[in-house]
């Protein structure tokens, strides 16, 4: 058991440089430049980096409110789009903090919390005593948001002095990066609607587009629910 | 971009950063006592999952913004690359992304 805060600091720094960071910085650097070449402004890049801190729920704020949508439906779109936030808090909070630990800080220590910080932590945690636990998850998770702010600027910035082949690919690395990012979730639920709503948000698209998002997410959702249920019957 | 639209532009990222805060905040909240394998959050999870499978095919295939400018062609097979390094090197991100970003760029270049 780890119980050295000079260990554990170096721990969480070598977790979160690395992999972690790399990923952020590459898949940050094509939300960036997504905005730039969004037309939208510096500041809108960093907020919802920052704000957002999750590149699903970013990217759906971008695409929808380019694509004209009313503000109520873009903040729902990222509402809906970040609801895998609260079963990962849920998980994460009581591995962190010893029982019945309450403090404030964690309603700001949240905010950090992200796919890479959350797996890390549920990874490490075990080997390490839980009064230090709270130290590996800030050093990681500042190191990581480090990266991906660092990215969102390199790429806001960049795109704009790459030739157009190099820009079109930075921006084509958005929907690819959140593929491979989502294919890795090695779950039956998660695949199945990810599978259902593919083909629905072209139909709804075409049909709606309004509301393509909402809607592909409501019915295939629901249809993707009723599927697993009947599969979980079997 | 007008003053008006600053705003209009600013307070739509303030409401999209606290539409995702509430998840995490309600997580804090209820940390211990909610059963977020629940029916109901399921749910929102599948929906939350169907919604951004729509989105990557909606990005790909049918694009807003600088990528209409690139063919269907283009678009697909590298993301088809791309997605098929992924399963084929054993799940590694880098390499896959790295590889379907790359053959993009030189079907865009020399084709």
């Amino acid at each position: 058991m780890i119980a050295s805060a000079t260990v554990v600091n170096r721990l969480a720094f070598r977790d979160a440089v690395g992999f972690p960071s790399i990923t952020l910085l590459a898949s940050m650097t094509g939300f960036g430049s997504l905005v730039h070449e969004s037309d939208l402004p510096f500041p809108m890049a960093i907020a919802a980096t920052v704000g957002i801190w999750g590149l699903p729920g970013q990217l759906t704020l971008v695409e929808m409110h380019v694509a004209n949508l009313s503000a109520f439906f873009v903040i729902l779109g990222v509402a809906l789009a970040n609801a895998r936030f609260l079963p990962m808090v849920v998980s994460f909070m009581p591995l962190m903090n010893e029982a019945g630990f309450k403090s404030r800080w964690d309603f700001a220590l949240v905010q950090m919390l992200s796919i890479n910080s959350w797996a890390a932590g549920l990874k490490r945690f075990p080997e390490i005593e839980k009064r230090f636990r709270r130290r590996y998850y800030i050093v990681f998770a500042v190191i990581c948001m480090s990266a991906g702010t660092l990215g969102t600027v390199i790429g806001y910035f960049g795109v704009g002095l790459m030739p157009r082949p190099i820009a079109l690919g930075l921006i084509f690395m958005n929907p690819l990066f959140f593929a491979v990012l989502l294919a890795g979730v090695q779950s039956r639920p998660s695949m199945i609607a990810l599978v259902v709503g593919a083909p629905l948000g072209l139909v709804f698209h075409l049909v709606a587009p309004d509301l393509d998002l909402l809607l592909t997410g409501v019915v295939g959702g629901t249809l993707a629910f009723l599927l697993n249920k009947r599969l979980n019957l079997r | 971009m007008t003053e008006s639209s600053t705003i209009a532009l600013a307070l739509l990222t303030c409401g999209a950063i606290a539409g995702t805060y509430i998840w995490r905040g309600i997580g804090v909240m209820f940390a211990a006592r909610i059963k977020s394998d629940g029916p109901v959050f399921q749910w929102v999870t599948f929906v939350s999952y169907a919604m951004l499978g729509g989105l990557i095919a909606r990005m790909v295939i049918l694009p807003i913004g600088p990528l209409m400018e690139t063919p269907l062609l283009f678009r697909a097979l590298a993301f088809v690359i791309g997605v098929g390094v992924f399963f084929v090197a054993g799940k590694r991100v880098l390499p896959a992304v790295f590889i379907g970003v790359a053959s993009f760029i030189l079907l865009v270049s020399y084709f």
